[in-house]
C-alpha cells in the first residue's frame, strides 16, 4: 500500500495555493452549495449551461489541499462538455488524474464534495425537464 | 500518594501505547482533549465485570445483583470523595457531560427559564454547553448572550458583568477549561459575581476534572458536569453533579424503570435522589470501570497529573515557537492553561498536516473541534490540535516537531 504522506506531490500542492476556475459568475444558469459537517469543508459550484453545453464554471469555498485540488481538476474535465457527457462523470475520472484512487476512507469525502456539489447542482437544473434525473439525486447522495 | 512514579512506569500500564501504527511507527498519542486511553486497571475491571459479575442493578435480591449493586454505587462514593462532594445523593450518572447538560436545559431550564430571560454562555464553549441553550432560548422566547475573549483567549469577564446589570441573567453556563486554547476560565470570580445576585452558575468540567484538582465543596457553582472517558475511564458515563434542593425541585428527565417510587394507570411518584434521574438500565460495567479510572488518578495524585502537564505543554509550546510559520493560539501564561494547544502551520490545512503526521504514528486532532463559535470569533476554518496526559514524554513532542518539519518540505514552506 502506498504511503499516505504521498498523495501530497506537487500537483495537490500546487492546485491547493492555486486552484483553476476559482471564483463566482454572477446569475450563472447553475449554482449549488454543500458542506462537510465535520471538517468545514465548504464549496459553491457556479455553471453557465449555453446550448446544452457547459460554456463557463467557477467555483469558491475554502477546504483542504485534497478539496482545493480535486475541485479545480473537476472544473477542469467539464468546462466546454456537453450537459450529457457532465452527467456521465464517475469519482475516478477525478481521482484517477491525481492519483487518488487509493485515498483512505476518512479522507474520501474532501475529494469528493465537490463532485457530489456538482451532481446536485445538475439534478436541480434537469429535474423539471428530464425524467431520469432523479438518478443523480441517487448519485449524489451515495457518493461518500 | 505516590509522587515518585515515571511515565515509563505508567506507559507500560496502557496496551495499547505499545502497539504499532501506518508503516510500523509508535504510536504518539495526542489526542486525549478528544479521550484518553484506558489503562490495564480499566480494562481488567470491564472484564472482571462481565466474567464474573454480570447482572442488574437495584431489584433482584440474587449474589450477581448485589454485587454489581455493590460495585455501580461504590462508584458514585468514589466520584463523592474525588470531588469533595459531601452527599453522594446529589450523583447523577449519565452518559457524559452533554447528557448531564442537556439534563438541566430540559428540567430545570424548561421550569426556570421564561421569556426575556438570559442566559450567558461564553465564546470558548464547546458546543454541547451552546446547542442545549440555543434550543432552550428558542422555546422559551429567551436570550443567549455570550463573554467575548480577548486576544490571549481569556474571557473578558466586564462583558458578565453587563449582562448581570440587566437583572434579565438566570443562569450562566462556563466551562472549566477550553478545549481548544486550554484556557483555564477564572470560575471563582464568575461564582462571586453572580451569587451576588442569585443567579445560577454551571460548570463543564469535560476538560478540567481529568487534568487539575477539582474541589466542588468550594467551587460554589450550582450545576457540574464531566465524561469519564477523558479521564482514563471507558466511553458512556459521565456525572451531573447539582446541589440536593435544586435536584429536588427539578423534574425528571427520562421516565422509565428505576426512577419510580409508585406508578399507576394515570400517576408516578418519583424515586429518590439521585435514581430519580437515573431512568432504565445504567451502563453498570463502564461505570464500574469508571471507578478503577478514578482510582488510578488517586493513586498518582492530581497535583502530580497536573505538574506533568505543565512541564510538558511548556517544552511543546517553547519548541513550536520556535519554528517559522507555526501560529499558535492561547495564552503563553502556562498558569492559566492546560495541556492543549491549538495552531496552524503556514497555509497547510490541518487536515492536510493531520494526515501527514499520522504516517509517523503521531494522533492529534484537526477541525474545529466542535467550538465553531470560537473558530468564527478567531476567523479561521479550523486548527490542529495537540494535547497531553499522564503518559505522554517530551519525546514524544520531539517527534512531533520533526514531523512538522516534513509537512512543511512536502508543502515547501
Amino acid at each position: 500500500m502506498s504511503s499516505n504522506a504521498d498523495i501530497y506531490h506537487e500537483m495537490i500542492v500546487d492546485y491547493s495555493r492555486h486552484p483553476s476556475n476559482f471564483g463566482k459568475i454572477e446569475n450563472p444558469t447553475i449554482s449549488y452549495h454543500d458542506s462537510n459537517p465535520l471538517c468545514g469543508d465548504s464549496i459553491d459550484i457556479f455553471m453557465n449551461v449555453e446550448n446544452d453545453k457547459v460554456s463557463d464554471i467557477k467555483f469558491h469555498g475554502r477546504g483542504c489541499a485534497i478539496c482545493m485540488a480535486c475541485t479545480s481538476v473537476l472544473t477542469e474535465i467539464v468546462k466546454g462538455k456537453s450537459i450529457e457527457d457532465v452527467r456521465k462523470i464517475q469519482k475516478n475520472d477525478v481521482l484517477g488524474e491525481l492519483g487518488l484512487e487509493q485515498l483512505q476512507a476518512v479522507r474520501i469525502k474532501c475529494a469528493l464534495l465537490s463532485l457530489k456539489v456538482l451532481k446536485y447542482g445538475l439534478y436541480s437544473y434537469l429535474a423539471s425537464k428530464d425524467t431520469n434525473a432523479d438518478a443523480l439525486k441517487q448519485e449524489a447522495s451515495s457518493l461518500y | 500518594m505516590q509522587t515518585a512514579i515515571s511515565v515509563e512506569q505508567i506507559r507500560k500500564d496502557f496496551p495499547i501505547l505499545q502497539r504499532k501504527v501506518r508503516n510500523d511507527k509508535s504510536l504518539v498519542y495526542l489526542d486525549n482533549a478528544a479521550t484518553t486511553q484506558k489503562p490495564i486497571q480499566v480494562i481488567n475491571a470491564i472484564s472482571d465485570f462481565y466474567t464474573n459479575h454480570n447482572s442488574n442493578i437495584h431489584r433482584a435480591v440474587h449474589a450477581l445483583a448485589e454485587e454489581a449493586t455493590e460495585a455501580y454505587e461504590m462508584t458514585r462514593d468514589k466520584v463523592a470523595q474525588f470531588l469533595n462532594i459531601k452527599d453522594r445523593q446529589e450523583i447523577v450518572f449519565v452518559r457524559g457531560t452533554t447528557e448531564a447538560i442537556n439534563l438541566v436545559a430540559y428540567t430545570w431550564g424548561r421550569q426556570n427559564i421564561k421569556e426575556g430571560d438570559i442566559i450567558v454562555t461564553t465564546e470558548y464553549e464547546h458546543h454541547s454547553n451552546i446547542v442545549p441553550w440555543q434550543l432552550l432560548t428558542q422555546e422559551k422566547k429567551a436570550k443567549l448572550e455570550y463573554i467575548g475573549i480577548d486576544d490571549n483567549g481569556e474571557l473578558i469577564l466586564n462583558h458578565l458583568d453587563q449582562f448581570l446589570a440587566t437583572g434579565k441573567v438566570k443562569l450562566v453556563a462556563v466551562s472549566q477549561m477550553s478545549n481548544v486554547l486550554g484556557t483555564i476560565t477564572d470560575v471563582a470570580s464568575i461564582v462571586e459575581k453572580c451569587k451576588k445576585v442569585g443567579v445560577r452558575v454551571l460548570v463543564d468540567g469535560a476538560q478540567s476534572v481529568p487534568h487539575m484538582k477539582v474541589d466542588l465543596s468550594t467551587m460554589g457553582c450550582d450545576f457540574f458536569a464531566f465524561s469519564g472517558h477523558k479521564m482514563l475511564g471507558p466511553t458512556g458515563v459521565g456525572v451531573l453533579w447539582a446541589k440536593k434542593e435544586l435536584l429536588e425541585q427539578m423534574a425528571p428527565f427520562h421516565g422509565g424503570g428505576d426512577m419510580i417510587r409508585e406508578v399507576h394507570k394515570y400517576e408516578t411518584t418519583w424515586n429518590d435522589l439521585p435514581y430519580k434521574f437515573e431512568a432504565g438500565t445504567p451502563n453498570i460495567a463502564d461505570v464500574i470501570g469508571f471507578a478503577a479510572a478514578i482510582d488510578y488518578l488517586n493513586n498518582l495524585g492530581m497535583d502530580y497529573v497536573r505538574a506533568h502537564e505543565v512541564e510538558i505543554t511548556k517544552y511543546a509550546l517553547d519548541k513550536l515557537s520556535k519554528i517559522n510559520g507555526i501560529k499558535l493560539y492561547g495564552t503563553p501564561d502556562i498558569s492559566k492553561r492546560g495541556g492543549v494547544i491549538s495552531f496552524n502551520f503556514a497555509d497547510i490545512h490541518p487536515h492536510d498536516l493531520a494526515t501527514i503526521i499520522d504516517e509517523d504514528g503521531i494522533a492529534i486532532r484537526s477541525g474545529h473541534h466542535c467550538a465553531q463559535v470560537l473558530m468564527e470569533k478567531l476567523d479561521i476554518a479550523a486548527t490542529s490540535r495537540a494535547s497531553f496526559y499522564i503518559y505522554n514524554t517530551k519525546e514524544e513532542v520531539d517527534v512531533l516537531i520533526n514531523s512538522l518539519a516534513r509537512a512543511a518540505r512536502l508543502f515547501k514552506l
